[in-house]
């Protein structure tokens, strides 16, 4: 016989979710009931097996990733000046830690700055393949500065330069927004004689300095800083092209 | 659409992220298989981020996988109507996912567990997912489900009749 406390009490009794007056009332009438102290047994055996067959299902780790992605690019700060420093926090840190090595020597902050230059420039050449290899690679596609740069300010936090220069050869293609070291930045979208070059543009609170240039997979790199941003073009263009293109935009920034 | 701010972001990456595994883990179970259930984590995620700023504190868990739970709903509704509409009387219905005979040569428990649990109808799967994997209070269930605590109770006292049957008697569910 199917017992009035099945339903209830006992699922609440075995699940803890009873209170103690309850549950004393419970294992009273367990005493004298055959059926709820099988069912008892039977709803362990169950738990039981539920918990060695390890049914939880976690997330992948590039999902993770994704997540990640996702919540950073829809995590762009209004250009209030409180909440600058915060989106720079990165940059402010990686500013002091140049403060600490600084007193070391300034060799040792040459060598350093290097390092963190090149994983810097590896992670903007790996979101240049990014954009090489999956979907569109502007989040606006339009060759008119004006939006463009509408586009962009709203969703990068700050002015960004948009220029075409498409009579020097170096054709304006769009922009859209991209995540490096977690944080959101503009891209310029040009293009040189069929080949694509991404210009990445970030606020840095550091003073200007002329040119870097680098490769690492078969891309070339140019960085600079200008008006307290800071712009890496990567492209597998002609070297020379990109230090066009720098030239080009350094002078008219 | 709002955009989180950068304080709002750090708080959600506190509060919400560390229920990314809760969050696939509740949609994989609820639409059976795991390609649609990235999706899912993936839009519940972006929804949360939009949403943050009606999260006044509380059970970050219990709130991200109530958002899980809607869009899988949607995504049963749009996909699956019938998978919801099924009833789940005393008798087993089996669902098209498999047939008895898998069920009963399913060596592993593993397997023999996931095909069973998979027969079940969403809504009693759901409340035995909440509970034997995510280890969810009846309060929580009832949060997450929009269900009262009482039908919480019942529900999975019917949801684990149903999978100890099952279990205990595979080819028994035969039953159209």
């Amino acid at each position: 016989m199917r017992c009035d406390f099945a339903d209830s009490l006992l699922q609440g009794y075995f699940d803890g979710e009873l209170s103690g007056r309850r549950a004393a009332e419970f294992e009273r009438h367990l005493r004298h009931c055959v059926y709820c102290v099988t069912e008892l047994v039977d709803l362990d055996l169950l738990r039981d097996s539920l918990e060695l067959a390890q049914l939880y299902e976690p997330a992948t780790a590039s999902l993770r990733r994704k997540i990640k992605i996702n919540v950073s690019l829809h995590a762009i700060a209004p250009t209030t000046a409180a909440s600058r420093p915060c989106l720079w926090h990165w940059l402010a840190a990686a500013a002091a830690l140049l403060f600490v090595v600084s007193v070391l020597g300034r060799v040792g902050q040459m060598f350093n700055r290097d390092d963190y230059q090149a994983e810097l420039a590896g992670e903007i050449v790996d979101a240049h393949l990014r954009s090489l290899q999956s979907g569109p690679m502007t989040g606006i596609a339009s060759n008119a500065e004006g939006d463009i740069k509408g586009w962009l300010d709203g969703r990068a936090g700050f002015a960004v330069p948009v220029r075409d220069f498409t009579n020097e050869g170096f054709a304006l293609k769009g922009g859209r927004v991209d995540v490096i070291e977690g944080r959101a930045v503009a891209v310029l979208v040009y293009q040189r004689n069929g080949r694509p070059i991404n210009v990445f543009i970030w606020r840095t609170r550091e003073q200007d300095s002329p040119r870097r240039t680098g490769s690492r997979q078969s891309f070339q790199w140019v960085d600079w800083r200008k008006g307290k941003m800071e712009f890496c073009a990567v492209s597998d263009a002609d070297p020379m092209d990109l230090e066009q293109l720098h030239q080009l935009m350094n002078s008219s920034a | 659409m709002s955009e989180l701010g950068l304080e709002d972001r750090e708080r959600f990456e506190q509060l919400v992220l560390p229920h990314v595994d809760a969050a696939f883990n509740l949609a994989r179970w609820l639409l059976r298989g795991r390609t649609d259930a990235e999706d899912v984590a993936q839009e519940a995620l972006l929804r949360a981020c939009r949403f943050f700023g009606g999260f006044h504190g509380g059970d970050a868990r219990a709130w991200l996988l109530q958002i899980v739970r809607n869009i899988c709903y949607t995504w049963l509704e749009k996909n699956r109507p019938l998978e919801l509409s099924m009833e789940f009387d005393e008798e087993l219905h089996l669902q098209t996912c498999s047939t008895p005979e898998t069920l009963a040569i399913a060596g592993d428990d593993r397997k023999r567990l996931t095909l069973a649990l998979e027969m079940l109808p969403p809504r009693f799967r759901e409340v035995l997912v909440l509970r034997e994997l995510e280890a969810c209070s009846y309060k929580e269930i009832a949060a997450i489900t929009s269900i009262p605590i009482g039908t919480v109770m019942s529900s999975l006292s019917r949801a684990r009749r149903q999978l100890y049957s099952v279990l205990a008697n595979p080819s028994q569910g035969a039953r159209p």
